[in-house]
């Protein structure tokens, strides 16, 4: 009874149909002041701590073992994937996510390996706030968040919802807890080597590395949102020029 | 009564009409244009995998970089729509020597990451006509990481077939340097020569 009821609420949720993705470009930031401060000491956050850190760690750990890590890290986000999947009524991705935990947490060694990538399973990544998208939620406004980076008002309540109903919480206690949350520290940290140039680029390199890194955002979450192609480029052989950056 | 409902009637009709003449719009044309925005995709790929793979000194590679998007890129239509309203004000002097930063720019900023090219292969998956334009849509495969789209929209807008967007995963090159240069000239107080020095030196 409580199934079919929940199964009846998520359809009548996913029912009203994905929120409208703003159209290319387009930025909502009304809190660009606090934004920016924040993004000035996750810089700062950066440059003192997570970079030294990450090269530090990835020059002396031998990439298989970093690679280990990471892929340790990833496994561990395949049952939070999977629950945010059905309650986006996506069954294939679902069952694809679970295959792909079941694959790499037994012959993938417990996760170290990522047997299921060779065989063309790569993850279907989700979150709780596509989930929100799912359910019609809009983007809201630019977020930065502490040491955590770019958002949006709806993805930082996703990120809360996701921290708090991961299924591996409930499943694993202390001391192994603590390996989970260390791989996940360093799976970012790895990420962030061999993402090193771009990262770097990002925050030291671009004229205005605030702007930089918001539109990068922006645009690649709306991406991995959208689930469709997109039709809005603008012609610029055609197409009369509006300036999008207007206020 | 009946006058009033005429000029819509007729309004409606006329967008009827329209439809029409779309639907009728010769298809073969169109499939000439995708097929051969899909040719120029994939010679442009050949080209570039043998850039990134024939180990050139860093000079040589940017070099080689800019005479592939001189080949391939509508470079004056995206240095103009990168400046975007400031375009309007700048003097002829100053927009062919934006183009040339430009592209050499981009030559850098681009040709410097080839490195995580390396093996990689690129295959064309889809390519379809929008509006005025076609979009090719391309997979990238390289080692250690899941396959990711690009796209490149090509057009014949300017008397030769060629590119003048590329999107990666949703980030898009017009949009994200429309923004940099952006960035650059309100730096220097929208001066559009310092705006140019600056990008002459820009990595």
């Amino acid at each position: 009874m409580k199934t079919a009821l929940a199964a009846t609420f998520l359809a009548g949720l996913a029912a009203c149909g994905p929120a409208t993705l703003p159209g290319e470009g387009v930025i909502n930031d009304p809190s660009e002041v606090q934004n920016r401060e924040v993004h000035a000491f996750n810089v700062a956050v950066d440059r003192a701590i997570v970079r030294p850190l990450s090269v530090g760690a990835g020059n002396a750990v031998p990439e298989p073992v970093r690679q280990g890590i990471g892929n340790f890290a990833d496994n561990l986000d395949q049952p939070r994937y999977v629950l945010n999947n059905l309650l986006q009524l996506r069954i294939d991705d679902a069952l694809a996510n679970t295959f792909r935990f079941a694959i790499n947490s037994t012959v993938g060694l417990g996760g170290l390996l990522d047997p299921a990538s060779g065989i063309g399973l790569h993850a279907e990544a989700t979150d709780f706030g596509e989930t929100l998208h799912v359910w019609g939620a809009p983007e809201g406004a630019y977020v930065v968040l502490p040491v955590l980076g770019p958002s949006t008002s709806r993805d930082t309540v996703g990120f809360v919802v996701d921290r708090a109903m991961n299924p591996v919480r409930f499943f694993v206690e202390p001391p192994e807890s603590y390996y989970a949350t260390a791989a996940g520290i360093g799976g970012a940290l790895n990420t962030r080597y061999r993402f090193s140039d771009t990262i770097d680029e990002l925050y030291y390199e671009s004229a205005d590395g605030y702007a930089a890194a918001r539109i990068l955002y922006l645009s690649n979450r709306r991406f991995e949102l959208r689930g469709e192609a997109q039709d809005d480029y603008f012609d610029p052989y055609t197409d009369t020029y509006e300036d999008p950056y207007a206020q | 009564m009946l006058n009033k409902i005429t000029p819509t009637r007729r309004a409606f009709l006329g967008l009827m009409g329209g439809a029409a003449a779309l639907a009728a719009m010769p298809t073969q044309l169109i499939a000439q244009s995708v097929n051969a925005a899909r040719a120029l995709v994939d010679a442009l790929l050949v080209d570039l995998y043998a850039l990134i793979n024939a180990g050139r000194s860093t000079s040589q590679l940017y070099s080689d970089f800019e005479t592939l998007l001189n080949r391939y890129a509508d470079l004056p239509i995206i240095a103009q729509t990168v400046m975007g309203v400031d375009w309007r004000r700048a003097s002829n002097a100053q927009r062919s020597d934006f183009i040339t930063a430009f592209r050499s720019y981009i030559a850098r900023k681009y040709g410097s990451r080839f490195q995580e090219l390396i093996g990689g292969t690129f295959e064309i998956t889809g390519a379809r006509q929008i509006r005025n334009f076609i979009e090719v849509t391309t997979t990238a495969n390289l080692r250690n990481e899941a396959p990711f789209e690009v796209i490149w929209l090509v057009s014949s807008g300017s008397g030769q077939l060629k590119f003048f967007n590329l999107v990666i995963e949703g980030i898009n090159l017009q949009t994200t340097e429309r923004q940099e240069i952006g960035a650059m000239l309100d730096r220097n107080g929208g001066n559009i020569d310092a705006m140019i020095a600056d990008l002459r030196n820009a990595s």
